[in-house]
């Protein structure tokens, strides 16, 4: 059947939250009642990263990129782009320029992305085995179930240097390895889809975007480990992707893609789901078998390591979505393949949730070395509003803010340590000069309290203590010592922690510490807070010279704590006023000022 | 679907594979135009367009795609469309029902030989953007 158009909607669930199911029922209603059903196929995607600008539409063989469209748009672009061939200019994401900007290739976004792990995502309809199949999908399986023995799958992603791509990058290979060497009749293999930093949202896209990647590495892992059986932990919070999954493995069981006797190998192996509540510890490999096992989620030590002895005492290879996705690409194209993409020290792409004050916020994927700056500024757009860059905030609350001066550092799983951060799962968190450094390090350190599971006396007591010092700086009760005591508790929490969320919690405070010093001392010594974030150490004042006694600042203040005549200069009364900053919304003049 | 051999998911593949390559416009280095403005598909390019969709795929033809466009201001001949092949010259060609269309495919983008009959200036260059128009 030929279509003569294919229209791609965006069915991340970022779009999803902008009605981009809505517009998908739209597109198809349209296109029956103007008369080309047959002629134009409608596609529901995967996230096409550009999150900024969603809904994204999508329209070949033209390439008309369509962004932040509403489901009453479906008319026009059925009458208008499929039917007469002109293209809605309104709609298209660069309005100015001819036609041929629109394209994907001409948008910044995309111009310095390299797709691997997501290549599938905002291409093929995940719910559709036939699509992933024809986009070379289950060709590794057939490679490594045929032609291939463990040991040459083995060889293979050790000659690709894939490293595990969950924050610590061990090398791949080495965890399989080590589980294909024990001697055991049971062994197991898990996803780890356990995505719990803040702003960090690649392994959900992937699972929406492209679900038989990761069903199809698995099964090839456990071909080479000798596993029969695999878990899929993720958490509940993601239904759509729990749902796309659900799906992808009734279609692979009914092809014979999984279950038994796959493709008539005679190999078995099957996966199950298993729901993880949301808590971000259970991300820690040892404390996420715990709770497949049904126990409580808490971090063991190792080792033993969990590729000889995990789930249930039995050898399983456990890693995280995207380095899953990688796998098949691997085995297809040859290691050879993969190896030259990337740096000597961390080979292949690498995906990241670019969030904050970014003006391209979105989901990138990017060849390892490329830079920060080129994230940021090329990719990213810059800072929103142009306002000036402050921080970036690598690897969650468990990674550290990185500076201006360490922006052209090509980004490498050694490289973010030597600039006193992580690689972590892959969220990029932009901070402008309105940002006060020490609320946010205050914000990942109360997130990583609240996630800890309470097992080890460093990260309970020390945690709880770290932040009991921030709120004191935070509202201007901070003593000089306090930067010493906060060193001092940081160092030994990282020191004495059992799992990686004790070691990596004082991250944000001690880069912070680090390379914000002035800022600290703002808070602390001056009482004030440079970027006004801080609600105790700021006051609002009325500039006599700037105000005309127009009253509208004492109209709108909630507590009445201004005072003032018409035409005459108000005054705030410090001791009832709340910081609530309304006045200086609300002043068209200027004349409210923060200090 | 019942649960398959290797052999049937290479066939299935291989088929699919086909029909994905559509969707997928790297690679493609030809181009039919097809003019779609009121005048064209009053004239009859909706037919014109799913004929060539049709001998494109019967030909096996996967480097070609094909696009729609606006008028393109040869009105007395709709319906009118333009053939880009690299290392020939961009034609146009007017009054182009599904028996020409079937023509052009064969003549023109298999056998790399232009239609006579059937070919019509460009438009006059006071019409023509700087692009072409495309």
């Amino acid at each position: 059947m030929a279509f003569r158009n294919y229209i791609l909607v965006c069915g991340g669930t970022a779009c999803e939250s902008s009605r981009a199911d809505q517009i998908y029922q739209n597109l198809l209603e349209e296109c029956k009642a103007q008369g080309v059903a047959d002629e134009v196929q409608v596609v529901k995607t995967g996230c096409f990263g550009f999150c900024e600008q969603g809904p994204i539409v999508k329209i070949l063989p033209e390439d008309s990129f369509y962004v932040k469209v509403k489901p009453e748009d479906a008319k026009e672009l059925i009458s208008e782009h499929v039917i007469k061939g002109r293209e809605v200019t309104r709609l298209l994401y660069d309005k100015e320029s001819s036609r041929k900007h629109a394209k994907v290739e001409d948008i910044k976004f995309y111009q310095k992305q390299f797709r691997i792990v997501l290549r599938n995502c905002g291409f093929i309809d995940p719910e559709n085995i036939d699509e992933y199949i024809a986009r070379e999908g289950y060709q590794a399986l057939e490679k490594a179930l045929f032609e291939m023995t463990s040991e040459d799958i083995i060889e293979e992603l050790k000659t690709a240097g894939l490293r595990g791509r969950g924050g610590a990058g061990f090398p791949t290979w080495m965890k399989w390895n080590f589980s294909r060497q024990v001697a055991n009749d049971t062994k197991y293999v898990v996803c780890n889809a356990d995505e719990g930093d803040p702003g960090a949202y690649m392994d959900r896209s992937t699972l929406e975007g492209d679900p038989h990647s990761v069903l199809e590495a698995m099964t090839i892992c456990g071909k080479t480990i000798g596993a029969h059986r695999g878990f899929i932990y993720i958490r509940a919070e993601y239904p759509l992707a729990i749902h796309r999954l659900e799906i992808a493995m009734k279609q692979a069981r009914e092809y014979g893609l999984l279950g038994e006797n796959i493709l008539g190998s005679g190999f078995d192996f099957d996966i199950e789901i298993r729901l993880g509540a949301g808590a971000f510890v259970c991300g820690e490999e040892t404390a996420l078998l715990q709770s497949i096992e049904g126990k409580r989620g808490m971090p063991q030590p190792r080792p033993p390591f969990p590729a000889v002895k995990g789930l249930w005492g039995k050898p399983t290879v456990i890693n995280n979505v995207e380095t899953w996705a990688n796998i098949p690409v691997i085995i297809t194209k040859g290691g050879n393949w993969f190896n030259k993409i990337g740096t000597s020290d961390s080979k292949g792409t690498k995906v990241f949730a670019l969030t904050g004050k970014i003006r391209n916020s979105g989901l990138v994927e990017v060849p390892m070395g490329t830079t920060l700056r080129e994230i940021i500024y090329d990719i990213g757009g810059g800072i929103a509003h142009d306002k000036k860059f402050k921080a970036v905030q690598t690897g969650g609350p468990s990674g550290g803010v990185i500076t201006d001066e360490s922006l052209d550092t090509p980004i490498d799983f050694g490289s973010l340590i030597r600039i006193g951060s992580m690689m972590g799962s892959g969220g990029m968190i932009v901070m402008d000069e309105d940002d006060c450094i020490v609320d946010v390090a205050k914000f990942y350190l109360n997130f990583s309290v609240d996630e800890s599971c309470g097992k080890c006396a460093p990260c309970r007591i020390g945690g709880r203590s770290l932040c009991n010092i921030l709120e004191k700086i935070t509202v201007g009760n901070g003593t000089l010592k306090d930067l010493d005591t906060l060193e001092a508790i940081g160092e030994a929490m990282k020191k004495g922690s059992l799992c990686a969320l004790g070691q990596t919690t004082p991250n944000p405070v001690l880069s912070s510490i680090k390379h914000f010093k002035d800022e600290y001392l703002a808070h602390i010594v001056d009482k004030s807070c440079p970027s006004g974030t801080c609600k105790k150490l700021i006051t609002y004042s009325i500039n006599a010279e700037k105000c005309i006694g127009c009253t509208a600042c004492a109209r709108k203040c909630p507590v009445a704590a201004i005072s003032g005549e018409r035409k005459q200069v108000h005054i705030i009364d410090q001791s009832i006023c709340i910081k609530c900053g309304v006045c200086m919304e609300t002043c068209k003049f200027g004349a409210v000022e923060i200090h | 679907m019942a649960k398959m051999t290797l052999e049937e998911l290479r066939k299935l593949r291989d088929q699919k594979q086909g029909e994905m390559q559509k969707r997928d416009i790297e690679g493609k280095d030809s181009r039919i135009v097809i003019g779609m403005g009121t005048c064209g598909i009053a004239a009859g390019a909706k037919p014109v367009l799913d004929a060539f969709l049709a001998a494109l795929e019967e030909k096996h033809i996967d480097n070609v795609s094909v696009t729609q466009t606006g008028c393109m201001g040869l009105c007395y001949v709709e319906p009118t469309i333009e053939v880009i092949v690299p290392g020939m010259p961009d034609v146009i060609y007017g009054k182009v029902d599904a028996a020409t269309a079937r023509k052009i495919v064969e003549q023109h983008i298999i056998g790399k030989q232009l239609v006579t009959d059937h070919m019509f200036d460009r438009p006059a260059a006071d019409i023509i953007k700087k692009d072409g128009g495309k």
